[in-house]
């Protein structure tokens, strides 16, 4: 995976609360068999109704999306963060997001950042008054900066290493290859194999 | 150490009341350092409790007795071997291959369950780097997503097909089993892992799907993953995770007559909401769920992702036991006693400490059905649709089509779904069958029953269920996840409304458009047969 030490630009507001992966990705692209090509069906079913906030030309090609409490709730699809990549998000910003849903993004390189309701809000009312108005979300530096504010974010700092560093997950555990095979020796005889 | 202690103010509500009491500060020194970075710990540790504090006392008028209790406790003084452990941090720390301070814990993975839809691109990593899967022995696929629940895979789509080949490939290829469609053991793969007894206490289990805690009902520590999380796990058997916190919900009392396990999950997450859990492994305590069948408490575990928590489980007992012993993969003979002796010390010791408890009082508890779009937003069946709270009630009410202080009784419904890794066991089919007497589906209603598994619909097609289901009206299908998600043909038409016994009342999740109900099995035949929704109680 690329590096990633911060995502800047425009801002899209999603300003609901507990917005579910079903809604990010419905199930009937989850047929595919293939990491990208979600973008055109991100949201698909809200999008089919018209209107929908992330169409509107003033927030096209924006990179950071700002959205509400416990954004991607629901099911383990990782295809929720492919969409949201591939439809030109880098970070989310939200006052808290779904467990399985963060760790898809970290492994998707998506910056998923937590930051209090209060300046979630902020950000919100700034790109609804101004579409324009740019952010950074600094990972380096973990921040979220902009015209005249600095909100300090907290991430775990081992997610925020493999990040910033590109790091395969798999690489780095194979090296602990003697951890696992002592682990292995010491299983309990009972445990189920299908072989 | 001096303590510290803050009380909120108790609300009340009628006869029952809420007590919050949180206690901040035992036996940890970050306490003691000054106000603001009290505060600080506060804001950023104890964020999810604020928000469950504020859904109770928001709900307090609705709903009856709950105590959420904090303890706010020093990792390392858990992390002590002399400590008691609560049954998550044993499970944990049985599993741990690597600890490195500043690192997440290294995880060894016992079973890795895997199906069609969450598992190509997985593959398809694994292939690109030249790995292959370490350990295909505690790896095992099923075919239950997208499968056609009538007339085999000729009538699955094109995609769907194709997924389903892809992973007859990648199993045929890395040596793991696979129980395709048509075949005698296939089915939804938090069906079959228990029912092939796969499933044991004390295992860690992972699997690409949200509802893999259903396993926790055994006294395992079982998650669902991200679909790069299964490509690490095939590749190392092993998966990184940070430690979570212990949370305990104890649910005390009997359940009344006509209220189910299902009743239970769905009246906790009515109460905490749908993000409570988040950051917690969940143990579910108490004479209730003690009471409850392996059927039932997996039930509950399956839908504690539902209120956001990484894991939900239940220390095994002989019911567990019970269940296990004589299932294919279950241990024999000498190797059954050494297991069972094994198994029987994974409770939570005396004394240990959770980070929070939760106390719910199972008597007090009625049949409950959803009026939204997420699981929190429930209410018992002889309630009504309640006033909006927020934008998101409001948003849930429009999609809905409902008005406030709508009779939950005066709601007609069009679709009934039996079925899901939540409730399609053979119990479930059972107490569903038993609601019947005689009677028939309404006509306006289309109803169908969809076994979580083929060894769950011969069962039942054994015992004369299948024959009771068809004479009343139902549809009797084959085994699939089918309408829970609408992933194959079994969808809702936009606008339709189905009475459920699945776990997700999404937005369009049964078919766009659609509109859905969770409940109990008995709650949905009950809707099946009058046409609306309806307390089972008046049937039985």
């Amino acid at each position: 995976m690329q590096p990633i030490k911060q995502v800047s630009g425009r801002m899209a507001p999603l300003d609901l609360a507990d917005v579910d992966t079903d809604q990010i990705i419905p199930k009937q692209f989850l047929k595919r068999i293939e990491r990208t090509g979600y973008g055109p069906f991100l949201f698909y079913d809200w999008r089919a109704r018209g209107s929908f906030v992330l169409d509107r030309p003033e927030y096209a090609g924006a990179s950071v999306l700002v959205a509400g409490a416990n954004f991607g709730c629901g099911s383990s699809r990782e295809h929720a963060p492919w969409a949201l990549r591939d439809f030109g998000f880098r970070a989310i910003v939200a006052p808290s997001f779904a467990d399985i849903f963060r760790a898809n993004c970290y492994k998707t390189g998506l910056l998923a950042v937590t930051l209090p309701d209060s300046q979630v809000r902020h950000l919100m009312d700034l790109v609804s008054e101004d579409p324009t108005s740019e952010v950074v979300v600094d990972l380096a530096a973990q921040q979220v900066r902009g015209d005249g504010f600095e909100y300090r974010f907290d991430i775990d700092p081992f997610a925020r290493e493999m990040l910033l560093q590109g790091l395969d997950d798999i690489s780095l555990i194979e090296s602990h290859d003697a951890d696992i095979a002592a682990f292995e020796s010491r299983r309990e005889p009972w445990l189920p194999s299908v072989r | 150490m001096p303590a510290e202690k803050e009380e909120a103010p108790a609300s009340r509500s009628g006869a029952f009341a809420i007590y919050l009491v949180v206690w901040l500060g035992r036996a940890c020194p970050r306490f003691n350092a000054n106000k603001a970075q009290k505060a600080k710990y506060y804001e950023t540790e104890h964020a999810w409790l604020r928000h469950v504090i504020g859904n109770v006392n928001e709900r307090s008028a609705a709903w009856g007795c709950v105590q959420v209790t904090n303890f706010a406790t020093e990792r390392d003084v858990k992390l002590s071997t002399a400590m008691p452990k609560t049954l998550a941090q044993k499970l944990w720390d049985a599993h741990v291959v690597r600890t490195a301070r500043g690192e997440p814990d290294l995880l060894f993975v016992d079973l890795h369950l895997v199906h069609e839809v969450t598992s190509p691109q997985a593959f398809e990593g694994l292939r690109m780097a030249g790995r292959r899967v370490r350990r295909p022995d505690l790896t095992v696929a099923t075919m239950d997503h997208n499968v056609p629940t009538r007339g085999g895979v000729r009538s699955a789509d094109e995609l769907s097909r194709k997924q389903m080949e892809v992973l007859d490939d990648n199993c045929r290829r890395e040596g793991i089993p696979l129980h395709r469609i048509g075949s005698r053991r296939q089915g939804i793969v938090h069906v079959i892992g228990p029912e092939l007894g796969l499933t044991q206490p004390g295992m860690l289990i992972v699997c690409g799907d949200s509802h893999t805690s259903t396993h926790g009902a055994f006294g395992a520590l079982a998650f669902g993953i991200g679909t790069s999380e299964v490509e690490i796990v095939l590749a190392t058997q092993c998966l990184p995770q940070k430690r979570q916190r212990d949370l305990a919900v104890n649910v005390t009392g009997a359940l009344p007559m006509g209220v189910t396990a299902k009743d239970i999950v769905l009246g906790l997450i009515g109460r905490t909401g749908t993000s409570a859990g988040q950051g917690h492994l969940v143990e579910y305590r108490g004479p209730a769920v003690r009471a409850l069948s392996m059927e039932g408490r997996m039930t509950v575990c399956n839908m504690s992702i539902e209120w956001g928590a990484k894991a939900g489980m239940v220390a095994p007992d002989d019911t567990t036991f019970a269940y296990v012993e004589g299932r294919p993969y279950a241990p024999k003979g000498a190797a059954w006693q050494t297991a069972l002796e094994s198994w029987r010390s994974l409770s939570t010791d005396d004394g240990a400490a959770f980070d929070a408890e939760i106390e719910l009082d199972a008597s007090r508890l009625e049949p409950h059905v959803t009026w939204g779009t997420t699981p929190g937003q429930v209410v018992p069946v002889t309630g009504r649709v309640p006033a909006p709270r927020s934008e998101t009630d409001e948003r849930a009410l429009r999609y809905m089509d409902l008005q406030p202080g709508t009779a939950l009784a005066d709601i007609a419904i069009d679709r009934v779904f039996i079925g899901s890794c939540t409730n399609a066991r053979i119990e479930d089919l059972r107490a569903a069958a038993n609601v019947i007497q005689g009677r028939r589906v309404h006509p306006k209603v289309r109803a169908m029953v969809v076994p979580g598994s083929t060894s769950v619909k011969r069962a039942a097609e054994d015992e004369g269920l299948d024959a009771v289901f068809k004479a009343a009206g139902f549809e009797w299908r084959n085994a699939g996840c089918s309408m829970c998600l609408g992933m194959n043909p079994d969808i809702l038409a936009p606008g339709e409304r189905c009475a459920s016994t699945s776990n997700r009342n999404f937005e369009g999740r049964q078919g766009s458009g659609g509109r859905t109900h969770l409940m109990s099995p008995p709650m949905a035949v009950a809707a099946a047969l009058t046409g609306h929704l309806v307390d089972v109680r008046e049937l039985l």
